[in-house]
């Protein structure tokens, strides 16, 4: 009895001693769809982040990307999510907005160190109001296979007739398949294909803002282009490409297979682990000699605040701390590809990521055009509508006049500025 | 599973009558007392019944109820009757995809009908040959795949026809077949075929064990009689072992036609949400599925994928009522 008087008192004193320290360090919990990167969190950003404010304590808690939308949304409904949400781009977290469960963050220090343009995913409509610090975008491109260009006496093509002579020359050559890219789960065909290519054609934001505006159409001029040039790709896939998947096509361009991969900069961490060979990276081509290149560089990751946190001053803290340099340092070098969105460049290691990044200087950036505002539609929802025009032109199964029709179709139906 | 059973309780007909009559003859001699409450049934039945509604029967009447409601101006629900049928119906957005997904469930249901079940018949009629050796393997061995998982079966078949990695085409190729080869779950007027085949591969134990439980049922006499009579062979199947199995096939038929319109697994996990190419393996389950959580930047609308399901229950039990009063009843039933 005495015996097991002395331990209760021994584990209250112990309850004791710890609770007061327990309550002296503040935690946040971050939400996340990025569970891949969960290892760059504890070993490098979280670790940083800690010795700059002692006082806090981070937990990265991500969820399957997959899932993170739905899980992320009932979270918030039933306020059990955590401090510091990761913002997807555009509607999602739009939306999340809108409910109240973001706070703003326009008086947020450091908010400054982003353009307009930066800010664009995280913004209301009217550009006025911003309520996730943006971390990072890709850039599409095409990746090569350097030794494979080099064996065949091959350049960077700069205008998509070099492209297409390239193209036809590694076909005539039969060692490798001109261009690794698949039909078979639509997404590639829409992103890598589609939304790679298309700025060069539609002239960027010039040509986006125009169909938010109601301007130009998605079945005239440089829209109806980008599809006519995807449907000549057909014979440079691989055989059977209508049923090669996104993981297959990116295992025959690793493996060697390909010379070409249509893709983007966040291909880069996996491809340098799995490729033996050396990479290089070309711009999507521009149509002539002396146009205007541009480039899809698309805001991909932000974090926000949950408006219903227990450690608002915390939660702030570790924001402005994502809008320093220091952090879009370690952020741009752990994920190679995934480029800070900081008015300040950040000097990133990676060669390949340094060719990607290295774009901006020379060409102007958009981004993928179905994104911001016009995907709000449900039926059928303009970016689904995309993926299957895209896939369905290079299947031959669609003329690029039809599909170009019923993606117009699709936005006219319910976007009222391109109904007049 | 319940089916089966509520198929074969039908059966023995005169055991009902008798029954009947032994009720009543007790009522007589006994209506002068109080009948005991029978507490037990009760009892016995509430767990079931508790789990069942609460797991089953409540979901199901609240996705009925909630394909009446709408989506209003402030976003709160609101009810709108049967708008929402009307417009699965008669919307030009909507009408397209349903018809479509419904013809794709009818091309995989008469694909099961007409491979699964034939085959499942033939194997079921060559497993209770009298002797066979290695049954005991085979039985085990043509049921495995029925134990997969969707997942499962759907990458090994993905991997399997692939044509970057697929030992599909080296083996066409190693008996000289191999022009024909083809990406076949990559072509609309291949994919669905392809697809029901594998799954007409990984559910062929299902009519396989039922009937052939019905078969090995049959008793020895019977087959002897039949033989002494000059019914020999492959008489024997059509005209003896056929008759009594029929309400097994009638059952494996009703189980059929349940487990393709539910279909969504395995389209789901090789060709993904969009049911591609271009939609041609879109079944209900994947529309359903694809309107009610919504895909990649479409958001979801739980009232159009509500009355989706609706639809789909409302297919459903119209299919196993025409089987139960049209087919069931006419089915002859003989004691053995």
């Amino acid at each position: 009895m005495k015996r097991a008087l002395t331990m209760s008192a021994a584990v209250v004193a112990v309850c004791a001693s710890w609770a007061p320290m327990a309550q002296a360090a503040s935690t946040l919990v971050i939400e996340s769809w990025r569970a891949d990167d969960l290892a760059i969190w504890q070993d490098k950003i979280i670790p940083a982040f800690e010795k700059a404010h002692p006082d806090i304590k981070v937990t990265f808690a991500p969820t399957a990307p997959k899932e993170y939308n739905a899980a992320l949304n009932a979270k918030l409904e039933s306020g059990t999510a955590g401090d510091i949400v990761t913002c997807r781009p555009f509607d999602a977290s739009l939306e999340q907005f809108t409910k109240g469960r973001l706070a703003p963050l326009n008086d947020l220090p450091g908010m400054n160190n982003f353009s307009a343009a930066a800010k664009l995913a995280w913004s209301t409509d009217d550009g006025k109001t911003t309520f996730c610090v943006p971390m990072a975008s890709v850039l599409h491109g095409f990746i090569y296979n350097k030794e494979a260009f080099d064996k065949l006496g091959l350049k960077e093509p700069k205008t998509e007739d070099e492209l297409f002579a390239a193209l036809d020359k590694i076909k005539k050559d039969g060692t490798y398949v001109p261009m690794a890219m698949g039909t078979a789960d639509q997404w590639e065909a829409a992103t890598t294909g589609y939304q790679n290519i298309g700025p060069n054609y539609w002239k960027g934001e010039e040509g986006r803002n125009a169909v938010i505006q109601g301007s130009q159409k998605l079945s005239e001029g440089g829209w109806v282009e980008t599809l006519r040039t995807l449907a000549k790709w057909a014979p440079y896939l691989g055989d059977g490409y209508k049923a090669q998947s996104y993981a297959d096509s990116q295992n025959i361009f690793t493996l060697g297979r390909a010379a070409i991969y249509p893709g983007g900069s966040w291909e880069i961490s996996g491809f340098n682990a799995q490729a033996t060979f050396k990479m290089g990276a070309f711009p999507p081509p521009v149509r002539k000699v002396g146009d205007t290149c541009y480039i899809s560089d698309h805001p991909d990751i932000a974090v926000g605040m949950n408006t219903k946190t227990k450690n608002p001053e915390a939660a702030k803290k570790f924001l402005t701390w994502v809008t320093t340099s220091d952090f879009a340092k370690i952020y741009a070098n752990a994920l190679p590809g995934f480029f800070s969105l900081q008015t300040a460049p950040v000097a990133v290691d990676d060669p390949l990521a340094q060719t990607f990044v290295g774009w901006r200087n020379g060409c102007k950036s958009t981004i993928r055009s179905t994104y911001q505002i016009l995907s709000r539609g449900a039926k059928p929802n303009l970016e689904d509508a995309t993926w299957g025009a895209s896939a369905n032109v290079i299947n031959g199964t669609e003329t690029p006049e039809k599909a170009a029709e019923r993606l117009q179709a699709a936005l006219a139906n319910w976007y009222k500025p391109q109904q007049k | 599973m319940r089916l089966y059973r509520a198929a074969f309780t039908r059966g023995p007909a005169l055991f009902k009558d008798h029954r009947f009559l032994t009720t009543k003859g007790y009522a007589v001699a006994t209506s002068a007392q109080r009948k005991p409450i029978r507490w037990h049934i009760g009892v016995l039945l509430a767990p079931a019944i508790l789990i069942y509604t609460v797991i089953m029967l409540l979901p199901v009447f609240d996705s009925l109820r909630m394909s009446l409601y709408g989506k209003g101006p402030d976003g709160a629900p609101v009810f709108v009757g049967l708008a929402n049928y009307t417009t699965l119906l008669t919307d030009s957005y909507w009408q397209g995809p349903f018809w479509n997904a419904l013809w794709n469930n009818v091309v995989f249901f008469i694909i099961h009908m007409l491979v699964q079940n034939p085959i499942g018949i033939l194997l079921a009629a060559l497993l209770s040959l009298g002797k066979l050796p290695g049954r005991e393997f085979y039985r085990t061995a043509l049921f495995l795949p029925t134990m997969l998982s969707f997942v499962i079966v759907g990458f090994v078949w993905k991997l399997i026809l692939s044509p970057a990695w697929g030992v599909s085409k080296t083996l066409l190729g190693s008996v000289g077949l191999g022009s024909w080869f083809a990406p076949w779950l990559g072509q609309p007027d291949t994919a669905l075929i392809t697809l029901a085949l594998i799954s007409v591969w990984q559910f062929i134990g299902l009519p396989m064990m039922l009937i052939y439980a019905a078969m090995i049922a049959i008793p020895d006499e019977l087959m002897e009689a039949a033989s002494c009579d000059g019914v020999t062979g492959i008489n024997q199947f059509f005209k003896i072992k056929l008759p009594l199995i029929w309400p097994s096939i009638g059952v494996v038929s009703i189980l059929t036609f349940v487990g393709n319109f539910n279909a969504f697994d395995l389209i789901y996990v090789s060709q993904g949400a969009l049911a591609g190419p271009n939609f041609s393996t879109d079944i209900l389950g994947t529309l359903l599925y694809r309107t009610f959580f919504g895909n990649q930047l479409q958001a979801g609308d739980p009232f159009m994928g509500a009355t989706i399901a609706g639809a789909m229950f409302l297919i459903i039990l119209c299919g196993v009522c025409v089987y139960l009063y049209g087919v069931q009843r006419r089915l002859a039933y003989y004691q053995m």
